[in-house]
């Protein structure tokens, strides 16, 4: 019985969830090995080696492997499989195109988006976007796994020195060629690792409104995030969704304003450590959620937190 | 070129889903059933690459039980030709419907099949993606936009770090995301026509698959609820709060 995580990465990083799904996967079996496949990525390679919980790395390369195409990954992790009892990465967008296609070729039935290792066998997964829990046993002899990454620790990221073994690539997929792709650039913390999220909501009324999202966001050192409702009114770009259909977030505040509550959105934000909601409908569901509920028009409480927090000058990085 | 569209009949998404008392899933009786809304998606992608002129055939599938024919039945009244359904009864695991769904592609012969990218009952994201692996064929996950070239597929892909461009050969298979159009409505004329299009039954049980789970369902449960919180009076008193109770600011 071992464990092979696959490590996500950008050739010279690892990915921050890569940590996540590190601590998850050396749940199941403390025998775990990384592969990290990639195109000149040693230097990524390297700091796997050093997660002390790794205890060897897998490095493949080919120039195929450059831009993570899925087609390209699962024949090289299929072949690598037969010496582990699990495969195992994030449910991020990279864990979610690549997984399937490899527990398809291992005829297993893959278990997604775990958020608990109970036993090897036995795991914890939300169902109907958190409505309900269920608790799963994988009856296959491997498994595949894939892991949510906010609801694990990220592990140790120091310290160990694992061996890296090489290993063939496989060869390249011809139907399928990598084009582009448009990361969007921020200052700000990214919306799924953030400490601090301040979500706008259909309440903001326009895109312009969101300027007040911002500064909140500003002072606080916050990620900006955004129902769907507010999406699908144009105020706002879909990569600030959070909710079933966007990112779930797990900070340690999460501000709520001008938010209803959908079910869809509470899916994606309601495991937060502290949640403040400010709605000027009381009876809005948001508030079954909020620790700190503010009923109020948000057009005037807003402005009055910025202020407040200006106050207070704890600009929290 | 034919396209295959795969839909799946869930809880609605409006509907508040009950965990069932004996935990042993999700209160389905009496509950308002639709299509997994990225399957509408799907299907309005195909119908629009039709009305474009550049397919000929839209063909819907489903893998369910006897009343998923309803499903089948809107997507053609949303435009598909005619429709399949595979009958099967009680749990199916992505990996059993894949292996239903690559026994309808090696029949039918489509150039494309599509899908919504998940389904919101059991939230997996694998059917588009293993039947895919099965078929050997490349995938397009996530899709957002879906431009025909000639034999090739340009898609955009929504990632965690924003936009991603692909170029796959046909045939292939796109999982569709739920910004890549709006789904119409069906209008009163099309669902009455929709009444006489075709639907093929067939039973999975004939299809020589294996479809037993392969993973046992312990326990359902209801997720720990969270404590219920305060209202505040004030913006003062929030910012006190946030900064001496809870030490979050």
């Amino acid at each position: 019985m071992s464990v092979l995580l696959v490590a996500e990465h950008n050739n010279k990083e690892l990915k921050p969830f890569t940590l996540n799904a590190v601590t998850a996967a050396s749940q199941m079996d403390t025998d775990l090995h990384a592969v990290i496949i990639g195109n000149n990525c040693g230097d990524a390679a390297k700091k796997l080696s050093e997660l002390p919980l790794v205890k060897k790395v897998i490095q493949v390369e080919a120039a195929h492997y450059e831009n993570f195409v899925a087609e390209n990954f699962a024949p090289v992790i299929v072949k690598l499989a037969a010496n582990y009892s699990h495969v195992v990465c994030s449910a991020n967008t990279f864990g979610k195109n690549l997984m399937p296609r490899i527990a398809a070729s291992l005829d297993t039935s893959q278990v997604s988006d775990i958020i608990k290792v109970i036993s090897a066998d036995t795991f914890l997964r939300p169902i109907y976007a958190g409505n309900a829990f269920a608790t799963v046993k994988s009856k296959d002899p491997k498994k595949c796994i894939t892991i949510r990454p906010t609801s694990f620790d990220p592990c140790e990221s120091s310290g160990g020195s694992a061996p890296i073994e090489k290993a063939e690539p496989s060869e390249e997929f011809n139907n399928t060629k990598f084009v582009k792709r448009e990361e969007i650039k921020s200052d700000r913390p990214e919306l799924g690792t953030a400490r601090v999220v301040v979500s706008g909501g259909r309440g903001m009324q326009s895109g312009d409104n969101f300027k007040l999202i911002t500064s909140v966001a500003d002072k606080l050192n916050a990620a900006i995030g955004a129902s769907r409702a507010a999406v699908d009114a144009g105020y706002i770009s879909n990569d600030h969704q959070v909710g079933q259909t966007g990112k779930v977030v797990v900070p340690d505040l999460y501000i709520a304003i001008g938010i209803s509550g959908a079910i869809q959105h509470l899916a994606g934000m309601k495991e937060s450590k502290v949640i403040v909601a400010i709605n000027k409908d009381g009876e809005a569901p948001i508030f079954s959620v909020a620790d700190y509920g503010l009923e109020a028009d948000l057009f005037e409480a807003v402005p009055q937190f910025i202020d407040e927090l200006n106050k207070l000058n704890t600009i929290q990085k | 070129m034919k396209i295959l569209v795969a839909v799946k009949r869930v809880i609605d998404y409006n509907v508040q889903v009950r965990v069932k008392e004996d935990n042993t899933g999700v209160v389905t009786e009496n509950v308002k059933m639709s299509t997994n809304p990225p399957d509408d998606n799907a299907i309005e992608e195909a119908v629009k690459i039709k009305e474009s002129g550049k397919a000929t055939e839209v063909v819907a599938v489903s893998v369910g039980e006897e009343k998923a024919q309803e499903t089948v039945r809107k997507a053609l009244a949303v435009g598909a030709d005619r429709g399949i359904l595979i009958k099967a009864d009680g749990i199916l695991e992505p990996l059993a419907v894949s292996k239903l769904l690559q026994k309808i592609v090696e029949k039918e012969k489509p150039d494309l099949v599509f899908m919504g990218k998940q389904a919101i009952d059991d939230d997996c994201n694998q059917t588009g993606q293993m039947l895919s692996s099965l078929l050997n064929w490349p995938q397009a996950t996530f899709a957002s936009k879906i431009e025909i070239k000639d034999k090739k597929l340009e898609v955009t892909r929504e990632i965690d770090e924003g936009l991603e461009t692909i170029e796959i050969n046909i045939p292939a298979i796109v999982t569709c995301d739920l910004r890549l159009n709006e789904p119409r409505y069906a209008s009163l004329p099309n669902i009455m026509k929709a009444k006489k299009k075709p639907i093929e039954q067939i039973n999975a049980s004939d299809l020589g698959v294996d479809t037993s789970p392969r993973i046992e369902q312990i326990k359902v449960e209801e997720p720990p609820k969270r404590k219920a919180g305060i209202k505040v009076k004030s913006v003062a008193e929030l910012v006190q709060k946030l900064k001496n109770e809870a030490k979050v600011i």
